[in-house]
């Protein structure tokens, strides 16, 4: 099957529809009131201040060992922006090599439409549960959900990923979801949990990481051993080979990826690399970024069937959800190059100190700060009030191993959302008062003479709050007390002193 | 299937036909869709296909073979696995070696019947006859051989072919010994991909493409308070055997 589409610039872009948000997320509040929640949880703010100093400093270590560390990064933002502006060319490739590989392709251009391409294909197979392997985009569309309401059990294979399932929690992290709860939490959600949904945890469990992690390795065998239906997501997906890569830590992902009958892959139509080749590039930026080793435990990487070997069924559902708006936007669109390494929470003061729920999404932190008001557009509380949940300090864009030039990315939504909430924010009221007063020299002395009355006052003490609009902007911060005279005032008192101190 | 089928099979079967054609014409809708949303995003760029060139190959260049093959294997053990450097002709010693608290191993059918020819009598040789994935779990070790190491990341590279067997066995068995040829190990990363070009691809002489299994260290989480345990689903010790040829 062949396609046209145009080539060369033809038009301004137009933009595909936005992604609904899912359940689990619709009436988030804006961040300020999730995160200042989440501040008052000191167990997790705890945990998170180590957790993320922890990575930093590994990330740190094992990039210093590599010098072109900066080409690294020009190629894989290279990469990534050479599949993302001819995407209609690479995803036709990665399809034709998929089906000539024995694979079968799905398109889905929403969530709803992905969850059922999956239901039908596991009810097809007459199972009543699959295993998964974690997955960023299964959790987006929220697959899990929509296998149980199909009354298939959807088991998270992924230790962390275990936790929050047991725990009937969410993910606060992309890559180690469950970093919110400390060890005796484990112990008690698997002593708990475990018995009501296949083997129970051991009578002797105690809280050593060492033991939790074998009773997650006891309760998940027998479940690899007789599932029959897998559903993974994929990290990269190469056009010209038509290759899945999936690359993890625990080799639950092996597990599920090699044992079972049937396996799915969701996987976000932004994953594909154009060449084999690139892979030279993304194996060695994503490991390092991600959990700071020189290489993560195992990658699998798939090309189709392999007869004799793996699942003999294999597919692949490839999903817009939004995605194709985010393209749309000349500037928003490197937001796309993401390979959901995580780094950019890690190096975040913001994310460090109020989690990742208060994200209000699957996407935490910084990327998920420019990413959900992209997928997702700005009309919710929370939407609206992720690009101002940042400091602006840039640590993001220099961890970014894709070189997402975060910041700018914040600065251009914030503009979109103060446009779109038109003239009556106070904001909006204070910046026309403001250009009204500067508009005219006399205005601005007469204000000035106003202030800096109000700063002889104030002798210089600081002002904790604001009433009435302001208050909201001194919540959070200090006033400075105004100086007690203006600069036109001292220029005018010295230049007049001066006329003599010159001809001295 | 008979042709002389039941009506209540037949109307099934139609059912079903019809099931496939509703799902072929939303898949086609759908995908239409996509192609036509994604071209039109992206109606501002004026680069053609493929205008940044070949995929750059960035890479440290190897400071010589002794030091490559040295840094190997540093970096296999920074993830504590065994490394055992022997000379060639010691293989078969080696692995009864490493196997020697094991009571039963599977051997891939491509594997060298030399290398396993000495194993005591105590330990069970089980070859991959199809076995099901309970009996495979009943296996306390696997013996393969490799395709690629890589030295800057210590990481060993399987392609699954005859010395190699099938992903699971692999997988499942608790202890994986791996015997890397020192001639296998290239310094960086884009040297290993490069290699393995010819495995994915389906050329007509490189047949079907081999799925790739990339093992740096034993299976390994740190979800738990991001302290590092070694062992969770995968094999929980890896012992690579590096023949120095």
């Amino acid at each position: 099957m062949t396609t046209t589409y145009p080539s060369g610039p033809t038009s301004a872009p137009t933009s595909g529809p936005l992604q609904a948000t899912t359940a689990t997320f619709i009436g988030m509040p804006k961040f300020p009131k999730a995160a200042k929640e989440a501040l008052a949880n000191t167990q997790q703010r705890r945990n998170l201040a180590h957790a993320t100093g922890v990575i930093r400093a590994k990330r740190a270590g094992v990039v210093a060992e590599l010098p072109q560390w900066e080409d690294l990064r020009l190629a894989g933002a290279a990469a990534k922006d050479e599949t993302m502006t001819h995407l209609a060319a690479y995803l036709e490739q990665l399809e034709a090599n998929l089906v000539r590989n024995g694979a079968q392709v799905h398109w889905a251009r929403d969530a709803a439409e992905a969850c059922q391409i999956v239901v039908d294909i596991a009810a097809a197979k007459g199972v009543d549960e699959v295993v998964k392997v974690k997955s960023m985009a299964t959790q987006e569309i929220e697959l899990n959900e929509a296998l149980e309401a199909a009354g298939i059990h959807a088991w998270e294979t992924d230790l962390a990923e275990l936790i929050v399932q047991l725990g009937h929690d969410r993910p606060s992290h992309i890559l180690v979801p469950a970093i919110h709860r400390n060890r005796s939490e484990i112990r008690e959600i698997f002593r708990r949990e475990m018995h009501l949904v296949g083997r129970p945890a051991p009578d002797d469990l105690t809280d050593e990481p060492r033991r939790l992690a074998e009773a997650a390795r006891l309760h998940l065998r027998e479940k690899f051993l007789r599932a029959k239906v897998a559903v993974s997501g994929a990290n990269f997906a190469i056009a010209d080979t038509g290759t899945l890569v999936v690359v993890e830590s625990e080799g639950n992902g092996r597990m599920c990826l090699t044992l079972p009958e049937t396996l799915i892959s969701v996987v976000g139509i932004e994953k594909v690399l154009p060449t084999w080749q690139d892979l030279g590039t993304f194996m060695q930026l994503l490991p390092r970024s991600s959990t700071g080793e020189r290489m993560n435990p195992y990658t699998s990487m798939w090309t189709g069937v392999h007869p004799g070997d793996g699942p003999q069924e294999v597919h692949v559902v490839l999903i817009d959800n939004g995605r194709s708006h985010v393209l749309a936007d000349p500037l928003g669109r490197q937001a796309l190059r993401c390979i959901r390494c995580s780094a950019c929470l890690n190096v975040c003061p913001v994310y460090e100190r109020a989690g990742g729920h208060a994200y209000g999404s699957v996407y935490p932190g910084p990327i998920g700060a420019v990413l959900n008001p992209q997928l997702r557009g700005t009309a919710s509380d929370v939407d609206k009030s992720l690009p101002f949940a940042s400091t602006l300090c840039g640590a993001c864009f220099e961890a970014c191993p894709v070189r997402i030039d975060i910041p700018s990315l914040l600065v251009h939504l914030r503009a979109q959302v103060v446009d779109e909430s038109g003239r009556k924010s106070a904001e909006a009221k204070a910046m026309k008062a403001m250009a009204w007063m500067m508009g005219d020299y006399r205005r601005l002395e007469k204000a000035q003479k106003a202030a800096t009355l109000g700063g002889r006052l104030l002798k210089g003490r600081t002002i904790h709050t604001m009433p009435g609009p302001f208050a909201p902007w001194t919540s959070a911060r200090d006033v400075p007390s105004p100086p007690t005279s203006s600069f036109r005032d001292w220029w005018k008192a010295r230049n007049t002193d001066s006329t003599t101190e010159d001809q001295r | 299937m008979t042709t002389t089928s039941l009506p209540a099979a037949d109307s099934a079967a139609r059912t079903a036909e019809q099931l496939r054609t509703a799902e072929q014409i939303r898949n086609d809708a759908a995908r239409a869709a996509i192609f036509g949303r994604v071209a039109a995003a992206v109606t501002d760029i004026s680069a053609p296909l493929g205008a940044r060139g070949d995929a750059p190959r960035i890479e440290q260049p190897s400071p010589g073979r002794a030091q490559t093959v040295e840094l190997f294997i540093e970096n296999v053990v920074d993830y504590r696995a065994t490394v055992v450097p022997i000379a060639p002709g010691k293989v078969g010693s080696a692995i009864a070696k490493a196997l020697k608290a094991a009571t039963s191993v599977v051997v891939p059918s491509g594997l060298d019947p030399a290398w396993t020819a000495g194993l005591p009598d105590g330990i069970r040789i089980v070859s991959d006859d199809h076995l099901d994935n309970a009996a495979l779990d009943g296996v306390a070790a696997v013996v393969t051989a490799a395709t690629v190491g890589v030295a800057t990341t210590g990481t060993i590279v399987l392609d699954h072919g005859p010395d190699q067997g099938r992903r699971a066995l692999s997988l499942v068995p608790d202890l994986h010994v791996c015997v890397v040829r020192a001639s296998q190990v290239v310094h960086d990363v884009p040297e290993a991909v490069a290699r393995l070009r010819s495995t994915v691809d389906q050329g007509a002489s490189a047949g079907m493409p081999r799925p790739l299994t990339w093992i740096s260290g034993p299976s390994a989480t740190s979800d738990i308070e991001l302290e590092r345990v070694e062992g969770v689903h995968g094999p929980r010790t890896l012992h690579v055997i590096l023949v120095q040829d």
